[in-house]
């Protein structure tokens, strides 16, 4: 793994005595994706706004390669930031609002045309330099901030839910975008948002937070796969999520009915929560099944069916490219591999993890 | 709506048609024209009679400054008054709007009573062994009666459009390496020009027109354009002068709404 | 630091738009006779106010323009948004042109217009003249609250109450008006406070014998003011400024206050 960037050391905020953010660690590497994901007021846009020097933590420190940078004011840090809903300058053209950073720095006029052109050509937008904000599209601007934060050739890139005010096939095309623009920069991307999708399709690392807490960091194949709790197992795409006993290791009691999996470690008849993804069920003949039961909702949803299964006392949510019909009895088979063992949670505000990523 | 609800606007456009737009064509026509109806542009050129050109010239400086010294109190009020974010616009409007129900012409007399050689301001000043200040019925007077009675309508549309200001574009600024300075004068400086003309418009076309402000803190002997106009008319009732010495004043009030009109077309920066 | 300083710059020019007021009042309680020496605490002045049949007939005069100036120039100002919300962008730039003349243009010259328009058509000068020319100043006040609050209104609310089987009267009353409600009624309070308030187009086109108080006192600038003036100003005030404490700081009525944002 490359060198550590940035560390939040112990984090904690407030506002208006509400706990926004509660001893929080984070590390960030070099030329990493880290997507910070959550609900709304989960505290991932605070978290940025701190990195970004626009909120100061109550408690805890701010490195930057090394540096403590908690009380350096913005205009002072190595990074650059693309607002929620882009905060270009509507008085300036686009030329101007993408030389902003670099007058300031003085920089020559050689440099800063260049400096222009390569960001127009990075943000696909060549030609644009006359035009003024007000008279591009929503996805246009976007990029316009992108190559306004750019130029300065920030060490690293915050972007807060930057494409949430565009509609969803230009988002999808934007998400390719910022992974191609990123590779090509070669620095470090931040990206906050609430959309489980695009933190899957774009980051190489996941910060799953909510009420303040971090909840699960790791690669997007390991917190889909193997969500480390029920929040993050319901927040990350469709999941039952079934009360259990752990008889032993590599057996589990659900709905009592004995499955085998593949978990161990968690001793014995323990109570856990398992999770299973709705395309991992698999629905047979009732005699093949460990469970039976009966259909009970049948939509179909292109890709797949969307089938509900009442089996047990449990309302099965399952995702098949067989269709069997509302009323049939069948029967539920899951692989041992697919069914994800979690600790249950130990209170009510769950407990905060702090990994190294 | 549907479109053949437009025919409920007839009241106010006859409305406007008799009370705006002949009203300011009977000026132009009196302006134009002498005591027996035939054309003339004496009326209008007597502005440049050495007691009227003198007028409009104290008017203009007058106003100007007035102007001036409001925007520059006025500016740094409306920032602060925008970042403080609790008080409500309704609350901040209110405020300012408020002295209005103290008639207009008693607040600006009460300035008499606390700029007398023995009154308030003074009294106070030679408590703390300052010397005294002897203003009344002097420019000084009219300048201060004209900066209190119009720093409202500098404030308030300044207030509205800072407080409307993307708290995130500042950010933007202080992001991409600009300092205090900087931002102020490339960022927010800029992005206000629709309040700060609206503002300017606001307080120099009464601040030039006045003839009560000058009436009421300049004793007699100051005539500012606007006193001679209102003579002309209470006093003279040489209503085709009167009428030819408003038109020129409207050249001036016409450029104003036209700057006005150019950078401020979304009304942002707008009184309410 | 910083915050102090700003503190103190905001309450001096509170401080600085206040003190007259503050000297007025004082004034209303001053026995002496003269403005520039104080004579005592006294209540005469209060007294003698009611007994003052000249400022209460000053006082009725411009209460009774204002009141009946702001409500006419609300119905026609709102039926106005109403009607132009229906407009092609065009026209509707150029009524809102001319509605904005009698904001930007000076009130002297406002004044006169309407003195030689109210001449050359044989108006006899009194209290209809003025009131015509207050409608006229005061028409703005409500448009500019009003028309904020119509491009607010969602279209389809309104086609949803015709959708429903309400008539088109219906439809208004029962759904955009309702929407519109708080612009209407700050524009009447604009209105109302902005003739209340007014001097100098009244002083134009008010016939010999009327007055209201603004012109009543300017006759009296020269032979010095009645001090039950100022004790008729500082009923006034106190009055709205109770009341404006009243709704917006009495905790059932929240929501008027939010209505009046």
């Amino acid at each position: 793994m490359s060198k550590e960037l940035i560390h939040l050391s112990n984090i904690s905020k407030s506002f208006d005595g509400q706990m926004v953010l509660d001893e929080l660690n984070l590390k960030i590497h070099e030329n990493e994706f880290v997507t910070l994901l959550g609900p709304s007021g989960c505290g991932k846009t605070t978290t940025l706004r701190i990195l970004g020097g626009f909120t100061t933590p109550d408690t805890g420190n701010v490195f930057f390669d090394g540096q403590d940078i908690t009380n350096m004011p913005p205009n002072k840090r190595a990074l650059n930031t693309v607002f929620q809903k882009y905060a270009l300058f509507t008085h300036m053209t686009i030329a101007e609002n993408i030389a902003f950073g670099l007058k300031i720095k003085k920089k020559s006029k050689q440099y800063i045309n260049d400096k222009i052109k390569y960001a127009l050509k990075l943000v696909n937008l060549d030609g644009y330099e006359n035009r003024m904000p007000d008279s591009l599209s929503g996805g246009q601007q976007q990029r316009i901030a992108i190559a306004r934060a750019i130029v300065n050739e920030p060490k690293v890139l915050l972007l807060d839910e930057p494409l949430g005010a565009l509609d969803l096939k230009l988002r999808q095309e934007m998400q390719y975008e910022l992974i191609r623009m990123k590779n090509e920069l070669g620095i470090t991307f931040v990206y906050v948002t609430h959309d489980q999708e695009e933190a899957l399709t774009m980051s190489d690392t996941i910060v799953v937070m909510n009420q303040g807490y971090i909840q699960q960091i790791g690669t997007p194949e390991s917190i889909y796969n193997e969500p480390e709790n029920a929040f993050v197992a319901d927040f990350i795409g469709d999941s039952n999520i079934i009360p259990a006993i752990m008889i032993e290791d590599k057996l589990v009691n659900i709905l009592d009915t004995r499955f085998a999996c593949v978990d161990t470690g968690f001793g014995h008849n323990k109570p856990v929560d398992v999770v299973i993804r709705p395309e991992d069920v698999e629905l047979t003949d009732p005699s093949e099944g460990i469970l039976q039961g009966v259909v009970t909702h049948l939509i179909f949803k292109g890709v797949h069916y969307e089938m509900e299964v009442m089996a047990n006392g449990f309302e099965w949510l399952v995702h098949s490219t067989t269709m069997f019909p509302v009323g049939q009895k069948v029967g539920i088979k899951v692989d041992p591999f697919n069914i994800q063992i979690m600790n249950k949670p130990e209170s009510e505000d769950e407990e905060a993890v702090a990994i190294d990523i | 709506m549907t479109s053949k609800n437009k025919w409920l606007s007839a009241p106010y456009l006859l409305w406007s048609v008799v009370f705006i737009i002949i009203p300011l064509c009977m000026i132009f026509y009196y302006g134009l024209t002498d005591k027996t109806g035939a054309f003339t542009l004496d009326n209008i050129t007597a502005i440049a009679t050495m007691e009227h050109a003198k007028a409009l010239r104290l008017s203009i400086l007058l106003s100007l400054v007035s102007t001036l010294i409001c925007f520059l109190l006025a500016y740094p009020l409306a920032m602060i008054l925008a970042n403080m974010k609790v008080g409500q616009h309704s609350f901040i409007i209110l405020i300012f709007i408020l002295p209005m129900w103290m008639n207009f012409l008693l607040r600006t007399l009460a300035w008499q009573t606390l700029l007398e050689k023995s009154g308030v301001i003074n009294s106070i000043l030679s408590f703390f062994h300052l010397p005294n200040m002897n203003i009344i019925n002097t420019p000084y007077a009219i300048v201060l009666g004209m900066v209190y009675n119009f720093l409202p309508f500098m404030v308030l549309p300044l207030y509205n459009v800072l407080s409307k200001m993307d708290e995130n574009v500042i950010n933007a600024a202080h992001d991409l390496g600009a300092n205090g300075i900087h931002t102020f004068f490339r960022i927010i400086l800029p992005l206000s020009v629709p309040g700060i003309i609206s503002g300017i418009t606001m307080v120099f076309v009464p601040a030039l027109t006045t003839f009560v402000i000058s009436t009421l803190l300049g004793g007699s002997k100051i005539l500012l354009i606007g006193n001679i106009i209102e003579q002309e008319f209470t006093q003279t009732s040489n209503w085709n002068l009167g009428s030819g010495l408003s038109v020129v004043l409207m050249i001036f009030i016409i450029l104003n709404m036209i700057i006005s009109a150019v950078f401020d077309k979304d009304g942002e920066g707008s009184m309410l | 630091m910083k915050n102090i300083a700003k503190k103190i710059y905001v309450a001096l020019i509170f401080v600085f738009l206040y003190a007259p007021i503050a000297t007025l009042m004082v004034l209303s309680f001053n026995a002496s006779k003269t403005r520039s020496k104080w004579g005592g605490f006294t209540f005469k002045w209060y007294a003698s106010l009611f007994r003052n049949e000249v400022i209460l007939k000053a006082l009725y005069n411009t209460l009774l323009i204002a009141f009946c100036s702001a409500l006419i120039a609300t119905v026609i100002g709102t039926i106005a948004c109403v009607a132009m919300s229906g407009m092609h962008r065009r026209t509707k730039a150029v009524i809102l042109g001319i509605t904005n003349i009698p904001m930007l243009n000076a009130e002297i010259v406002t004044g006169i217009s309407l003195m030689l328009l109210f001449i050359s058509f044989g108006f006899k000068f009194g209290l209809g003249t003025i009131l015509l020319a207050h409608i006229t100043f005061n028409i703005p006040y409500v448009i500019l609250s009003v028309m904020p609050r119509m491009k607010q209104l969602n279209p389809s609310t309104y086609e949803a109450a015709l959708d429903l089987g309400a008539s088109e009267l219906t439809a208004f009353f029962q759904v955009v008006f309702p929407d519109l409600l708080p612009g209407v009624l700050s524009g009447f309070l604009m209105a109302f406070t902005m003739s209340l308030d007014d001097f100098i187009i009244t002083h134009f086109t008010k016939g010999a014998g009327v007055d209201t108080l603004s012109t009543k006192i300017y006759t009296e600038v020269k032979k010095g003011i009645k001090p039950e003036m100022y004790a008729l100003s500082t009923i006034i005030f106190m009055t709205v400024l109770v009341l404006l404490f009243l709704v917006n700081f009495s905790p059932s009525k929240k929501s008027a206050k939010d209505k009046i944002e």
